[in-house]
């Protein structure tokens, strides 16, 4: 898609010319697809910043996005639609900002009509490259801080919490899926060790619904703790739940059910109980 | 060979397993384990696998054999020390470790076999309460 370098010399000739005509008028192309959401003057620079790497790009020889001399120009372009992306633009809006050169070329070769056409259609191309690239930049950022709020919610949604001496307490909050109940089960488990607590109550009210597939994650992460020595209590179980349980044929076994944390803190607290006060004797004896 | 030492904690024999397991390590650890619980008269066994990275079918087994013998010698075994990760693969497996108890830390895993001895000595110490008091005195 690299121009002929005649062609480069009259589209760089064009831009270096009427500088000030293209700046003003690209400024205002773009302004108006983002009604006022960035400044004008912010704008502006952006624009200039172009406009200047591909004069740039154009003097360097010929003119070609993939080309050595195009670097800053890609650098630019890049920039400009990762700011895009961050600030919550979308990609019609951030493509407009570079598609705006085409109306302004158009504009610049109408008063001269004799190889407009062939001229214009070339440059066209070149700025649809553009275009494309910044796309591509965009969605890349795009899926970058997709994929960073994912693992924020990963982090955020699974907290272990002490609520007891050698009770821990897990909020499930949301759909529970494999990563998730991965991530739960880890996090869990490492804490059973570190606070050495023999109790663990496992909270399902936030979660919305629970097929076979998240019963079986909750079992896999009650049948771990107890292979490492910790008893699991599952707490917050909904009537629909309960219902949803019991029509799909899901068997909880031995596993402590209750219907909310105040009863399983209450069960785990008779157990220990329970426990100390047969031992009370044993000790003085 | 590499050879697991059995130590004597007042009432409790503790083996903390720290090598690799062969065949040949196990079968002696067995042999060593019973003869000592015969020796001590202990009652309870804690097995500590805090450093073992990995437990695989075998370890497994080794373990459920312990607990096995230990039981016919009136001896209580509980396994201690279970890293998170080993849970998990061998629920990922499916291997549970079945009649074998298990308890966080060496500290809890004491306090299980003391709490299953009280709830013998519950069914002895009905006849024996005056021999105690008369020997306090």
């Amino acid at each position: 898609m690299a121009l002929s370098a005649e062609e480069n010399g009259r589209l760089t000739g064009l831009l270096s010319e009427h500088a000030e005509r293209v700046v003003q008028r690209w400024t205002e192309v773009a302004t108006a697809s983002l009604r006022g959401r960035l400044s004008q003057a912010e704008l502006r620079r952006q624009v200039q910043d172009l406009h200047r790497s591909m004069v740039e790009a154009g003097r360097g020889g010929s003119f070609d996005l993939e080309s050595e001399s195009a670097g800053e120009l890609r650098a630019v372009l890049a920039e400009l639609s990762r700011g895009r992306a961050r600030q919550g633009f979308t990609a019609t809006e951030t493509a407009v900002s570079v598609y705006g050169l085409k109306d302004v070329l158009l504009e610049l070769l109408e008063s001269d009509a004799d190889t407009a056409l062939r001229d214009y259609v070339a440059f066209s191309s070149l700025v649809d490259q553009m275009g494309l690239f910044t796309f591509e930049s965009f969605v890349r950022t795009r899926e970058g801080l997709i994929a960073d709020q994912a693992e924020q919610l990963l982090e955020l949604s699974t907290p272990v919490v002490k609520i007891w001496e050698g009770v821990v307490a897990v909020p499930l909050v949301g759909t529970l899926d494999s990563a998730r109940a991965q991530v739960v089960m880890e996090r869990l488990l490492q804490t059973l060790v570190d606070t050495s607590s023999p109790y663990a109550i496992i909270d399902i009210t936030g979660v919305p619904a629970v097929d076979t597939q998240v019963a079986q994650h909750i079992l896999k992460t009650v049948v771990a703790a107890r292979l490492m020595g910790a008893d699991c209590i599952i707490s917050g179980i909904r009537p629909q739940i309960a219902q949803t349980i019991v029509a799909l044929g899901i068997e909880f076994g031995d596993i402590a059910t209750k219907a909310s944390l105040a009863d399983a803190l209450r069960h785990v607290l008779r157990l220990t109980g329970a426990e100390t006060a047969r031992r009370q004797p044993r000790r003085e004896s | 060979m590499e050879r697991v030492p059995v130590l004597k904690i007042g009432d409790i024999l503790l083996v903390s397993i720290q090598v690799d397991m062969s065949d040949q390590t196990a079968v002696q650890l067995q042999e060593d384990l019973a003869e000592r619980i015969v020796a001590t008269g202990c009652h309870g066994v804690i097995i500590d696998i805090t450093a073992l990275d990995i437990v695989d079918s075998f370890v497994g087994r080794m373990l459920s054999t312990i607990a096995s013998i230990s039981r016919v010698l009136d001896a209580e075994t509980v396994v201690v020390g279970m890293r998170p990760a080993v849970a998990i693969t061998l629920v990922e497996l499916g291997l549970s470790l079945n009649g074998i108890r298990t308890a966080l830390n060496v500290e809890r895993g004491m306090e299980l076999i003391a709490a299953a001895q009280a709830d013998d000595y519950d069914y002895s110490a009905e006849d024996e309460p005056d021999d105690e008091t008369t020997a306090t005195r």
